[in-house]
């Protein structure tokens, strides 16, 4: 099966429409990132706390927020976290003001929490929430005063095991005692001991990210400098393989993409972390991918047409390519929907950024770099005075490939 | 030409053979196939779960410590060459900030004029990695030289460095790192599958500072109970200690001590738990040449005397010098065996050289990790699926060459991944993922190219040749721009963003190789029968 056999259509004829399309973008963008949501940093550019919590049941989000306003200073986020393998997850992000109050704010969260939905004064460990190390030392005596025989060895194994069914099997969070009772080296003795040590709290700490503020400063320096960087290496190559206006024109057509989806992450107030960034300098990649493709075709017609104007050359390569492009724009679209669909809150960013992207990206190729190395070449042959360059469009074609009829479609 | 393929088969199935090698390993049975899987793919903190700490170490701490230090030296110096001073002293230096370490130096007031050249003499030789510049005609000011300074600074980091890692290890951890990290006298530390940083932390401390010092007094049960000894008032060049709480105590016990240390965790160079010839237990130690011969005088002119062990200004240990003793030594009478490992646990591990901040601080609890894994993992099915579905569609029987090189592509990347001990993280499972979308194009450039070429006329083996000869260098142009922005990704990113880079860059590398190699050789196999072929099913 073919969908586009012999094409003609006039792209080039018709950038216009598509040019302004792509400024209304990116003022949009623009304005949204200065006037409207801002820039919606992550803690890796911001600096702060973040604790994702998973719950045993719906998460009380505004409790949750106004308990946390309470007891900590500075602006306070929750936010659902819940995906597919995820239920009923939160994320509560908490500001940092410097480094030194990291484990002070860590602290505070937790305190909130426990506070909250737990048992602080009942004297009990919280199984849910606690390491492996706390737990050892709680059963000891327990075990030892219900004349349970065990040896250091054993105890350790067993605590090992105890939390590792916790957390493969009910990620994290267990709502009964009872749901342990397969794990090896349990017995009804062990059972009571946990049962008189420990409580279950409904909820369960999985991650904890502290970033101090001078080091969210330092990350997002790094990515500035990252992305200008990459854009520089790659104006250098294909100025190097290709001439120099045409490395320009894909430069700005990358450009042109980071600053749109950017922009699309401000007017859907998405978070950027260090992984969206990731995700940018991807795309900033693959689109440059697909611009090569068609130059490598303009260039390739241009040796074998050495008459015919440049915006006719270019359409025939666009047209020539067509195909391929539309083929893996949409296979990697797919991959990337798939990511999206089904990747989990983690990468959420992530693929947004590069579903946004690929379809900018594509259009940017066609649309914003063949343009840009037209409007050029047209700038100079206005400005040289002799008939160098091509100019006649009615010089005969020389590719008699095509059996259908060259007429551009409308 | 049929050699030639052979050649080329041979060489895809031997490389097939040896990334599932490198996957897999050799296993036996299912179980160990799952475990050599699990052991080869080294999953990055954010897939397994641990802790990761980035702490900046305050060099500005240990430049004034070794200012000090230089302070007593300098008052014994001047003393026995008779020269006199009103007054030495050196600058406080803030605790969070590095920048401090520049400012620190030595303020020498007080110079008689006629000993101006016995002291610049006495500068010049002894203290000669120092700058010394006169204030005014009495006064003088001392700095270390740049160059020593940017020395002290590094051997700070390369040392706290050492010590978090020796520190760390009594976890027993089997994969930890320790390294140093950024600009500015960073430390990262990463300890996978460590649910509580909180102990690692304690174990890490925060300023550690061990000394040996001279016990004037004591044991009293309280601080107040000690200066009232001395009429309410602390004599010169003294401190006031509490003792570690050790089994069987009574009470509290505080101690007076010299606030001058005879030996600094600088000096401390080894130690160990042993039992002497009545089979009680003691801490050997062993400490540099310098501090020997300072620790010999010392013990020489303090026999019958008492010395505490101190860290982090708490009393660990008291002893009585019994002997002089230079640069090898014990501790006797300690209770049990636990308190003779702990003691020379606490001097081996030295101290800490200056205090660290923590900058940065994340930790990941398995559960998420394991979450996080099967998400990623869905999303690769699906996607995968979905090309696989699309290629063969649009492309009908030239499609499974595709879909063969584009599995081929994903075992090599495991491969790759397994045999050079790169970190899976989840970025890189996306980048994995990515992969998949990113190697369908270079077969697509192929086809489109070959069907283009059928079109004009040209014969099978005509067509199937040109495509891949024209689409090779499109296909290279387009890889080695991926590959330059995720050169970027990887120099500036960091922990699972490097992941992310790496992951890609190895996918696309593999990609060249299974899109142009594996697929033309399938081709060539598919056309290398006797009977010429007419047409292809693209």
């Amino acid at each position: 099966m073919e969908l586009f056999k012999s094409t003609n259509y006039d792209f080039l004829g018709k950038k216009w429409p598509f040019i302004i399309a792509s400024l209304v973008l990116t003022v949009a963008g623009l304005g949204s990132i200065f006037f409207w949501h801002g820039m919606n940093y992550g803690i890796d550019f911001k600096g702060g706390a973040t604790m994702t919590v998973r719950f045993a049941y719906p998460p009380p989000i505004d409790k949750i927020r106004s308990a946390m306003s309470h007891a900590i200073k500075g602006e306070v986020s929750v936010e659902s976290f819940t995906s597919g393998t995820a239920p009923n997850s939160v994320s509560i992000g908490t500001e940092l003001e410097e480094e030194r109050l990291l484990n002070k704010n860590r602290q505070a969260m937790e305190d909130v929490l426990v506070n909250t939905f737990g048992q602080p004064n009942s004297g009990k460990l919280d199984f849910n929430n606690t390491s492996e190390q706390s737990l050892v030392e709680r059963l000891r005596p327990a075990l030892a005063g219900a004349a349970v025989p065990m040896s250091d060895q054993q105890l350790q194994t067993l605590a090992t095991n105890l939390l590792a069914a916790r957390d493969k099997d009910y990620s994290g969070l267990i709502t009964d005692f009872h749901q342990l009772a397969s794990v090896p080296g349990m017995n009804p003795g062990i059972m009571n001991a946990l049962q008189q040590v420990c409580y279950l709290p409904p909820f369960h700490v999985s991650e904890v990210q502290m970033v101090g503020p001078k080091v969210g400063a330092e990350l997002r320096t790094k990515a500035v400098l990252a992305t200008l960087y990459a854009l520089g290496g790659m104006l250098v190559y294909i100025a190097f393989r290709f001439e120099w206006i045409y490395g320009l024109g894909a430069v700005i057509a990358c450009f042109h993409d980071t600053i749109i989806t950017i922009g699309v992450f401000s007017l859907f107030n998405e978070q950027i972390s260090m992984t969206v960034i990731a995700a940018l300098l991807t795309l900033v990649g693959y689109s440059m991918n697909d611009t090569i493709v068609i130059f490598d075709r303009i260039r390739e017609n241009l040796k074998t047409s050495r008459r015919e104007p440049l915006e006719s050359v270019m359409n025939r390569a666009v047209n020539q390519t067509l195909s391929r492009t539309v083929m893996t724009s949409g296979l990697t679209f797919l991959t990337v929907i798939a990511l999206f669909l089904f990747g989990g809150q983690v990468l959420h960013g992530f693929s947004f950024a590069l579903v946004c992207g690929i379809i900018v990206g594509t259009y940017s190729s066609v649309f914003v770099a063949s343009p840009i190395v037209l409007f050029w070449h047209n700038y100079t042959d206005k400005r040289r005075k002799g008939p160098k360059s091509p100019v006649l469009a009615t010089a005969p074609r020389t590719d008699g490939v095509r059996k259908g009829s060259t007429k551009a479609v409308k | 030409m049929t050699q030639n393929l052979k050649t080329r088969t041979i060489i895809i199935v031997v490389t097939i053979l040896v990334c599932v090698v490198g996957i897999i390993g050799l296993p036996k049975s299912v179980t160990q196939l799952k475990q050599n899987f699990a052991d080869n793919i080294h999953l990055g903190l954010d897939l397994k779960g641990g802790s990761y700490l980035v702490l900046q170490v305050q060099v500005q701490q240990a430049v004034k410590a070794d200012a000090d230090q230089t302070i007593e030296r300098l008052k014994e110096d001047l003393k026995k060459q008779n020269i006199t001073w009103t007054d030495i002293s050196d600058n406080d230096v803030r605790p969070d900030h590095v920048e401090d370490a520049e400012n620190v130096a030595i303020t020498i007031k007080g110079v008689p004029a006629t000993m101006t050249t016995a002291f610049r003499s006495l500068i010049s030789e002894s203290y000669p990695t120092y700058v010394l510049t006169a204030v005014s005609s009495s006064d003088y000011s001392m700095k270390l030289k740049p160059s020593d300074l940017v020395a002290l600074k590094n051997d700070t980091v390369t040392r706290t460095v050492d010590t978090i890692g020796n520190r760390i290890d009594q976890l027993g951890l089997s994969e930890k790192t320790v390294t140093q990290y950024g600009h500015d006298y960073e430390i990262l530390v990463q300890l996978p599958g460590v649910d509580d940083p909180d102990r690692v932390k304690q174990l890490i401390g925060t300023a550690a500072v061990l000394e040996i010092d001279d016990v004037k007094d004591g044991p009293q049960p309280s601080r107040d109970a000690m200066l009232g000894q001395h009429g309410g008032v602390l004599p010169l060049n003294t401190k006031i200690v509490e003792a570690l709480p050790r089994s069987g105590q009574q009470s509290d016990e505080w101690y007076l001590v010299s606030k001058n240390p005879v030996i600094t965790g600088h000096e401390m160079r080894n130690a160990h738990a042993g039992q002497d010839e009545y089979r009680k237990w003691e801490t050997n130690f062993n400490l540099s040449p310098e501090g020997g011969k300072r620790f010999g005088s010392y013990t020489e002119a303090n026999i019958g005397n008492r010395l505490a062990v101190v860290l982090d200004n708490k009393i660990v240990s008291v002893a009585t010098i019994q002997s002089k003793i230079e640069d090898s030594g014990r501790i006797t009478g300690l209770g049990s065996e636990e308190e003779a490992v702990d003691l020379s646990r606490y001097l081996r591990s030295g101290s800490l050289p200056a205090g660290v901040v923590y900058n940065e601080e994340r930790s990941i609890g398995p559960s998420l990790g394991a979450d996080s894994i099967h998400e990623g993992f869905v999303a690769g099915i699906v996607g995968l699926a979905a090309v696989v579905f699309v290629m063969l569609f649009y492309y009908r029987r030239s499609g499974v060459n595709a879909v063969l090189a584009l599995l081929l592509n994903t075992v090599i990347l495991l491969a790759a991944i397994s045999y050079f001990h790169a970190v899976l993280t989840l970025p890189g499972i996306a980048g994995v993922i990515l992969t998949i979308g990113m190697a369908v194009d270079s077969n697509v450039l192929i086809f489109e190219r070959i069907r283009e070429e059928l079109r004009a006329g040209k014969s099978v083996i005509a067509a199937v040749d040109t495509g891949f000869n024209k689409a090779f260098l499109t296909i290279v142009d387009t890889h080695v721009t991926t590959v330059v922005s995720c050169a970027f990704l990887f120099l500036f990113g960091e922990g699972p963003v490097k992941g992310f880079a790496v992951t890609l860059v190895i996918g696309l590398i593999a990609n060249v190789f299974t899109a142009v190699f594996v697929s033309k050789t399938i081709f060539s196999y598919e056309l290398s029968g006797h009977r010429r072929v007419q047409t292809l099913s693209i």
